[in-house]
């Protein structure tokens, strides 16, 4: 009754990447502008190098303490005005320091935009980081360490950091820092790290939307160009590598209702040459839903309702990680099947259809990805973060269609190492520790949940 | 902000809006069927949804796996998802790639059963009991999806029962009941199919009739029974459930007007004065003021028939009790239900949400979502074009009536989850 044939496609309408345009202001701050005029909205991300990287040892959260501080008022106003203010103009200020950055961004409607950024100006340049406000912050990131004992999911991201970073790595402790480490901070601490590491000449302003380069620069120009403080070149330490074997730990919790696990080892950089094969042989291995690895546990044995593998892009060499939440009695069983598509992803080359999947898949999506001005304003923020070249988005398409099945092999070979591989289960020891005593991916460790 | 709307309907009852946006080369191609897990029998709790799933395992010319193989090999993305009252399906795709979806979608609303098996329902339902594992049982809280809905509906509602489903139900599903949903349920004028982005409108009308034209009208649903219920509960509604988590919070449902209804809106602006960002008042006052919770949100459910649900969400700082949290939460909606919201509070949450509804236009796939939902729930499209018009007309009067009406102590149910460890030595 329904038509059998499947249509074929007509001639793709060309897409091109907003094109945008840069200027540095004379007292170092960059701008970017990508006007993109269709509704009246405008993105802003600011970018600054203070990263978790330049955390104090035994301070670790300092960068993420001291991005929510800026939030936290300024010398003219409280945190409480601040808020109100940003909101009542239908826009919030959000934000947050990561490895390799700290960005705040806001989305508002382009009328409303010289008001919020004035504001916005007011809260990079002064923050006011007032020792109840740090007290408060510092306060709500312990109430969320106590929340991760309970969390499965994002305590079994954590536990593999820390599992597969070698001992006093900054990769392997928390990114926003731990129980420990953040009550250690206080806002003095919080004041100097902004001294040391905010600056214009660390500092990008990207706007996106409906605004044109003129009206970009001289926004940024009227509330930023006053900004003419120096900074010392922050020294960010070198991640340590990860152990040098195979290893296996269980983290108990014995009310678990299924395992959570992670396999991997630590990945490439973000710019190594290699990044679009990887790119394409993850794709095929664990990144897309027509994945090996999905296909295997979900779709033919029903061991799981995802498995997905993915490379956390860094400056630095992040974790390769594959991801997934599996019913108890089969861990044992759904880990020997990923560490088998491992080994067959690195065996032989993949099928032609295989590699079209994905390259077709990641070719298509491209325009899908950019169709809001924040998502926009992200790429660009990583652009900026990674220090990617001013073509990247007009090559991303043929860089990737250029991979051949030969490339994906090279790749899963020179970066996929089976001898590396640590795998971290979250789950009840009672099911699940025979299991990975059998399994045998080198020493087994046991431990409880417990905050660091 | 108004966005083009062309609407038509198919003689098997398929109505079909058109959204045209050539900025991108994009399409958004988006089906609501109007059936939930309200629409379950007894004893197949969780069965929308796991059917939700067989509709990814082919139809009759399209092979297992084939479905998601097809969108992705064409540079798109999709999935599909199942609430009380509907459950969407939904792909954006480059947009040369339009007549793939509708034939996707064509063929698995005609020709949905050639495909079933016993091992591919077998898979999935293990599937979906590992989504249920990884979404509630091993979720801190998670139970909350099944307990609040079961305290604030009555045992005969549609809306009682768990949407993700019992294990012994889920076990219990059989290929008989995919071939009675799929009748009763997968019909085209049960149905409604949204398209936005980069297309031509006669040329997409064209492809739509070509698809879709052939499958045949179904023999009518079976009507919700004991939908209607009191607008408010009537009385103090609570129950306390111990779990492994290490921080109390608290779940506070009030009844509210249905989704699109006039009230609906004074419903949804009071929430967003509660619990919309770090402005609303739950936050300011329990956050950051008086230190006492880690967190606090509020939302509606967005239910268009028998009761909307409107859902206070608080959780505890470590030195907090349950106790003390439950008493000040009722401290601050007492507050509000005394003294009433100001002009100020309406004009922040209205100004949000106003960006808030320009920001989802950009998306071809949320448009598309909205226009559907508007279709489905309320019977008209348009009416996405009229929501910035409804928000802005809600003045603290409206919402003050509201609150008044609704906030009170007969209209309060919680769900207090309190930590083992407290549980046991209070």
């Amino acid at each position: 009754m329904t038509i059998a044939a499947r249509p074929q496609p007509g001639p793709p309408r060309d897409y091109h990447f907003p094109k945008f345009f840069k200027k540095t202001l004379d007292n170092g701050v960059t701008v970017i502008v990508a006007p993109v005029s269709k509704l009246p909205l405008v993105s802003v991300a600011t970018v600054i190098d203070a990263t978790a990287l330049a955390d104090e040892k035994g301070k670790e959260g300092t960068a993420e303490l001291t991005a929510q501080g800026l939030r936290e008022g300024t010398a003219e106003r409280t945190g409480v005005q601040l808020t109100l203010e940003f909101e009542m103009l239908g826009t919030s200020l959000e934000t947050g320091a990561d490895w390799d950055s700290t960005i705040a961004s806001m989305t508002v409607l382009k009328d409303r935009l010289p008001k919020a950024f004035k504001i916005f100006a007011d809260v990079l340049l002064s923050p006011a980081f007032r020792a109840e406000d740090i007290e408060r912050l510092k306060a709500e990131r312990l109430a969320e360490r106590v929340q991760l004992l309970d969390e499965p999911r994002g305590l079994a991201d954590e536990s593999f950091s820390r599992f597969l970073y070698s001992e006093g790595s900054r990769y392997a402790a928390p990114m926003s820092g731990s129980s420990k480490s953040v009550s250690a901070i206080t806002s003095g601490d919080v004041a100097s790290f902004y001294r040391r590491n905010y600056a214009p000449s660390a500092t990008t302003v990207i706007l996106v939307g409906d605004i044109t380069l003129e009206a970009g620069v001289t926004l940024v120009e009227s509330n930023l160009g006053s900004w003419s403080v120096d900074r010392a070149a922050t020294k960010v330490t070198a991640d340590k590598t990860q152990r040098a074997e195979r290893a296996t730990e269980l983290v108990a919790k014995p009310d678990a209702a299924q395992s959570e696990v992670r396999i991997g080892h630590a990945g490439i950089p973000r710019t190594h040459p290699d990044y679009f094969r990887i790119v394409v042989m993850n794709a095929i291995l664990g990144g897309l839903f027509s994945s090996r690895i999905n296909l295997n546990l979900r779709e033919a044995n029903g061991y799981t309702y995802g498995a997905s593998s993915y490379y956390d892009w860094r400056r630095q060499s992040g974790p390769f990680v594959i991801s997934t939440a599996v019913q108890s009695e089969v861990t044992g069983a759904a880990i020997s099947e990923t560490l088998k598509e491992i080994a067959r992803m690195r065996g032989e080359e993949v099928g032609q259809d295989e590699l079209t999947l994905a390259t077709s898949y990641l070719e298509g999506v491209f325009p899908i990805r950019y169709e809001t001005t924040s998502a926009i304003a992200a790429a660009l923020t990583n652009m900026v973060v990674f220090g990617l070249p001013a073509d990247y988005f007009d090559t991303y398409r043929a860089n990737i269609a250029a991979v051949t099945t030969r490339d994906v092999l090279a790749a899963a070979k020179a970066h996929v190492n089976p001898d590396l591989l640590q795998v971290v289960v979250v789950g009840n020891p009672e099911l699940v520790q025979e299991q990975l005593v059998s399994l045998a991916n080198g020493p087994l460790s046991v431990r409880e949940a417990v905050e660091a | 902000m108004q966005i083009p709307i062309e609407t038509f309907r198919l003689d098997n009852g398929l109505l079909v809006t058109l959204s045209q946006d050539n900025t991108a080369p994009i399409v958004a191609v988006n089906l609501w069927y109007h059936v939930g897990s309200a629409n379950e029998r007894a004893g197949r709790t969780g069965f929308a949804h796991l059917f939700e799933h067989m509709l990814f395992q082919g139809s009759e010319h399209v092979g297992a796996n084939e479905h998601f193989e097809f969108v992705q090999r064409a540079g798109g993305t999709l999935n599909g998802s199942t609430w009380l009252e509907r459950t969407n399906y939904f792909e954006t795709v480059p947009s040369n790639q339009l007549e793939l979806t509708l034939w996707l979608e064509a063929d698995r609303m005609g020709a949905l059963l050639p495909a079933m098996t016993q091992k591919k329902l077998d898979t999935q339902r293990d599937v979906v009991k590992n989504e249920r594992r990884w979404s509630v049982d091993n979720q801190p809280y998670g139970t909350w999806w099944e307990k609040l809905p079961a305290l604030a509906f009555p045992e005969s509602h549609p809306f009682h029962h768990s949407l993700i489903g019992s294990m012994e139900d889920l076990s219990a599903a059989s290929l008989e009941d995919v071939e009675q949903f799929f009748r009763t349920f997968y019909t085209p004028d049960n149905a409604v199919l949204s398209i936005a982005g980069d297309f031509d409108s006669a040329e997409a009308r064209l492809l739509v009739e070509k698809y879709f034209s052939v499958i045949p009208r179904g023999a009518g649903k079976p009507e919700l029974e004991g939908m209607d219920i009191a607008p408010r509960f009537g009385k103090r509604l609570r129950q306390v459930v111990e779990d492994d988590v290490s921080l109390p919070r608290l779940y506070m449902a009030f009844r509210s007007p249905v989704f699109g209804s006039d009230g609906y809106y004074a419903a949804s602006v009071t929430g967003a004065i509660l619990g919309m960002r770090q402005g609303s008042r739950l936050y300011r006052s329990l956050v950051r003021e008086r230190q006492i919770a880690a967190d606090a949100s509020a939302f509606t459910f967005d239910l268009a028939k028998g009761s909307d649900l409107l859902i206070v969400d608080v959780t505890a700082r470590p030195e907090t009790s349950a106790e003390k949290l439950e008493e000040e939460v009722e401290r601050e909606i007492d507050e509000l239900w005394k003294n009433g919201a100001t002009p100020e509070e309406v004009e922040r949450v209205v100004a949000l949400i106003q960006t808030d509804m320009v920001t989802a236009l950009q998306s071809a796939s949320d448009r598309a979502d909205k226009i559907s939902m508007f279709a489905t729930l309320l019977g008209e499209p348009a009416l996405v074009n009229e929501q910035a018009d409804k928000y802005n007309a809600v003045t603290a009067e409206k919402v003050n009536e509201f609150v008044r009406e609704y906030l009170g102590p007969d209209n309060r149910a919680k769900l207090l989850y309190v930590p083992r460890a407290e549980a046991a030595a209070a």
